[in-house]
């Protein structure tokens, strides 16, 4: 497994947000996390990699347990995370923003490189000067996941990519992330829109009051209409 | 006109020692979001050690290289103090951050008077900018002609080091979303750090660069940093064109306010630093908080108020603390008053900050208004004690309402500088206007009548009027006013939302709170029977400040408890030892990094572990509270 979640407790002060979250992610799987706002999909990935001080439960990353390492180390094993709120740094330009995520080339990722982005998100390239604060919503979003995978990770965190974007820009989202499957990323996307998740993922997990209450394929998931009416906002 | 523009010269090669300072501070400001009032301290052993290393090795040389020498060296003290303090406050709230800081600049004095001596240095001239250029029959030195065309360079390398090497995008990115910055791999840990040790070199190299120009001495810290404070401020924080352009300002204002408003010099300044952070609160060249981080908050306790057996208890220690006289001695009872007198400008600060979340750095500005009021009214009218008593404070109460009603437009970490400048005014029109204050003479002879003058007696007053006063204000944080109060603390756009006019209420608190230690100041200028600038001064603001946190800053009463446990420490330190500073900066230091929340606040949390088990994974120093998801 390239990661495995296993008990995962979260806490915000005295509210307790995530209970036992547990999950699995296979070498070149997209997995997707689903449920509605508020649910615990955001809390869930900033439990991952650290982002959220008060937590317990083992997270087991490429063989290693990273549960008790400082954000930015797990980071540079190999985990990269694409935040919900796009946090583009708006006074840096796109290269700029692109160098922050810069990360040396490692051997079991694919290696990502300005040019090869420019490739995979055609609008970057035609704004390299551009300050991050003056892009739109979905240039923006291209720009976090680009970020993203200039440290070369070999699993991404893509937390809720579709939101707020147009149709059109959705569309080429969903051509980015199987360009990156592709090449060989595992991914798992946290989504509220379950047409966006049927059309890039392998299984799904949903989350609801923050534990996970249901876990398989997407043809598993089809074949329970309750609970995908029970938890999911259609 | 030669002359104007030599003075103009003159007001140029200040400003680089205070731009090379002030961008220290704004790009530490920017990264770690600490105020560093430990700045002037860097600047000032800076100083101390250029002074030593060229005094050690002569030759150009000597003299070049001890300035840089000496910078770096200060420096890694920088990336010390860094990792072994700041490291641990980092996620406190940003009073926390100013308070440690400023324990640390107590230590700092003290501790170059134990290594210099107290004296004044005079340092060596630089090698080559010896001697004066002639410029129309006025002269001016050639060092001061090398440091006007220094600012511009060390503005040059910073841009390029921001602009175009990747710590400096790094950098950049931290200033605006750190946690971002560590989700993508960087360790923010050596960021921090670095760039803590850069703002440092340049608070340091700006000290080393001042020996050829002014002495080296024991309090150049305190005046750096209030000049530092006033250009980072009108600047914008985090920004160094702006600390350059400001820095200029502010020199060429301190140059030409000498000859043009001999009276005010000292207010121009402060007068353009308020109405900057008015008409732009955030700066000429910075940019508007995205969200003010909430201040005091350490955690979510609610407050309730006394039950019976507490009032019992609380009347208990009245009834104890009035049988003082019986057995003690005149001194123990002066000491007492003072206490006493302390208590209510303690718990003034109290109400302001934990139920306004206001965190005044300039509190004392509104004791020593009181204690002035009291002054005029007795020295000028004449008139008697009970009613310069009554009617002292009112001047606390007006100044309040000026300064309050500017002051309550901001909100952080401007509040508390705008608040520090308003204080620096009063003091300088205290200072200064001697025809009417005394100077720094202040005025003398304010004795109380005799039914209040023997010790037991006016004990029995001050004791009186502490309890009054903080029962009153105890009663306000539960009436419907101190309902609207904590509400616009923990969210002003939400009280706002549901019809609080969250700048009045605010306002209200800030008069409130200026009018409480007005009274407490006017008790004071009887005690001591004088008045003098000191009563308005920075150290006494923060001396308030200590005491508030001491008492624990979440807390409704903690004031009393900080305010009695720290005056008393304070005047049995001042009588034990000549380190006062030291032992007191220490002490402060060590407040902030473990009992972060007071004496009252650690009771009551283990009082809460006594009725039930802590929830799982509260820390002390719990991250602030994020709304889920």
């Amino acid at each position: 497994m390239k990661l495995t979640v296993e008990g995962l407790n979260s806490h915000y002060g005295p509210a307790h947000i995530l209970f036992d979250i547990g999950f699995e992610v296979g070498a070149g799987e997209v997995v997707a996390l689903l449920g509605r706002n508020g649910a615990g999909k955001s809390t869930t990935f900033r439990s991952i990699v650290g982002l959220v001080a008060q937590r317990t439960g083992r997270i087991m990353f490429e063989g290693q347990d990273v549960s008790a390492r400082p954000t930015h180390e797990i980071v540079r094993e190999g985990l990269g995370y694409v935040p919900e709120e796009r946090r583009i740094f708006t006074d840096l330009t796109v290269e700029e923003n692109l160098e922050v995520g810069r990360q040396p080339k490692r051997a079991n990722a694919p290696y990502w490189t300005r040019e090869k982005l420019f490739t995979l998100f055609p609008n970057l390239g035609e704004m390299k000067g551009r300050p991050g604060g003056r892009m739109s919503g979905g240039e923006q979003q291209m720009l976090t996941i680009a970020r993203t995978l200039m440290g070369n990770p070999s699993l991404v965190l893509l937390d809720e990519p579709s939101e707020g974007l147009s149709p059109k820009i959705v569309e080429q989202m969903v051509d980015a992330i199987l360009t990156m499957k592709k090449e060989g990323v595992s991914i798992v996307v946290s989504e509220q829109n379950l047409h966006f998740a049927r059309l890039i993922s392998d299984r799904a997990y949903i989350i609801e009051r923050g534990r996970i209450c249901f876990g398989g394929t997407m043809a598993e998931l089809d074949a329970r209409p309750d609970i995908r009416d029970a938890h999911l906002s259609l | 006109m030669a002359f104007y523009v030599v003075q103009f010269l003159t007001g140029l090669a200040s400003a680089a020692s205070l731009f090379l300072v002030a961008s220290g501070l704004s790009i530490i400001f920017g990264v770690t979001r600490i105020v560093n009032f430990a700045h002037g301290a860097f600047y000032m052993i800076g100083a101390y050690i250029a002074f030593t290393l060229t005094e050690r090795f002569s030759g150009a040389f000597g003299f070049w290289g001890g300035v840089v020498l000496a910078a770096l060296a200060v420096a890694l003290i920088g990336v010390l103090v860094e990792m072994v303090l700041l490291r641990r406050i980092y996620h406190a709230p940003e009073l926390f951050q100013l308070l440690g800081t400023f324990g640390l600049t107590l230590m700092v004095e003290d501790l170059v008077v134990l290594i210099w001596g107290p004296d004044d240095l005079v340092g060596r001239r630089a090698p080559g900018f010896k001697g004066a250029v002639d410029f129309f029959g006025q002269n001016i030195p050639s060092y001061d002609l090398f440091l006007i065309v220094l600012g511009p360079v060390v503005l040059g390398i910073l841009w390029l080091l921001f602009q175009r090497t990747r710590w400096g995008v790094l950098v950049r990115a931290a200033t605006q979303d750190r946690d971002m910055v560590a989700a993508l791999g960087v360790n923010q840990k050596w960021l921090f750090t670095s760039v803590f040790a850069v703002g440092v070199f340049l608070a340091a190299l700006g000290g080393a660069l001042q020996i050829p120009r002014d002495a080296v001495h024991h309090a150049m810290d305190l005046r750096i940093i209030v000049e530092v404070f006033v250009v980072v401020v009108i600047g914008g924080l985090g920004s160094i064109v702006g600390a350059f352009v400001a820095a200029v300002l502010v020199s060429e204002l301190n140059a030409f306010g000498i000859l043009i408003f001999p009276k005010i010099s000292i207010i121009l300044v402060f007068l353009v630093m308020a109405v900057v952070l008015i008409v732009r609160p955030w700066g000429l060249f910075g940019k508007p908080e995205a969200a003010a981080r909430k201040t005091p908050g350490l955690s979510v306790n609610p407050w309730r108020p006394l039950t019976s057996n507490e009032r019992l208890a609380a009347l208990a220690a009245l009834v104890v603390a009035a049988m003082l006289p019986l057995v003690a001695g005149n001194y123990a009872l002066t000491v007492g008053s003072e206490i006493a007198i302390f208590v209510i400008f303690a718990v003034s600060l109290h109400f302001l900050m934990s139920v306004g979340g206001l965190a005044s750095f300039g509190h004392a500005a509104y004791f020593g208004l009181g204690a002035y009021g009291v002054a005029f009214l007795a020295k000028m009218a004449g008139l008697p004690m009970i009613v310069c008593l009554l009617l002292g404070p009112l001047l606390g109460c007006m100044g309040a309402a000026v300064f309050g009603f500017f002051a309550v437009q901001l909100s952080g970490v401007y509040f508390a500088m705008l608040t520090l400048a308003f204080a620096q005014i009063v003091w300088s029109i205290a200072f200064q206007w001697v025809s009417v204050t005394g100077g720094d003479n202040g005025i003398l002879g304010v004795w109380p009548e005799k039914w209040a003058a023997s010790p037991s007696h006016f004990y029995w007053l001050a004791l009186g009027v502490a309890a009054l006063v903080t029962i009153a204000l105890r009663v306000m944080v539960f009436s419907p006013f101190g309902y609207a109060l904590r509400a616009t603390r923990d969210s002003v756009l939400r009280s706002e939302a549901v019809g609080i006019d969250a700048k009045r209420i605010q306002w209200t608190a800030f008069v409130i709170a200026g009018t409480t230690a007005g009274i407490g100041g006017a008790l004071f200028a009887y005690l001591k029977g004088s008045v003098f600038p000191d009563n308005l001064g920075i150290s006494l603001s923060v001396d308030a400040l200590v005491m508030v946190l001491l008492g624990g800053v979440e807390t409704v009463s903690g004031g009393v408890i900080g305010a009695i446990v720290y005056k008393a420490l304070n005047i049995w330190l001042v009588s034990q030892t000549d380190l006062s500073k030291l032992v007191l900066g220490g002490f402060i230091v060590l407040i902030v990094v473990v009992f972060p929340k007071g004496i009252v606040g650690m009771l009551e949390i283990l009082a809460q572990r006594r009725r039930k088990s802590s929830p799982p994974g509260s820390s002390l120093l719990a991250k602030p509270i994020e709304s889920a998801e």
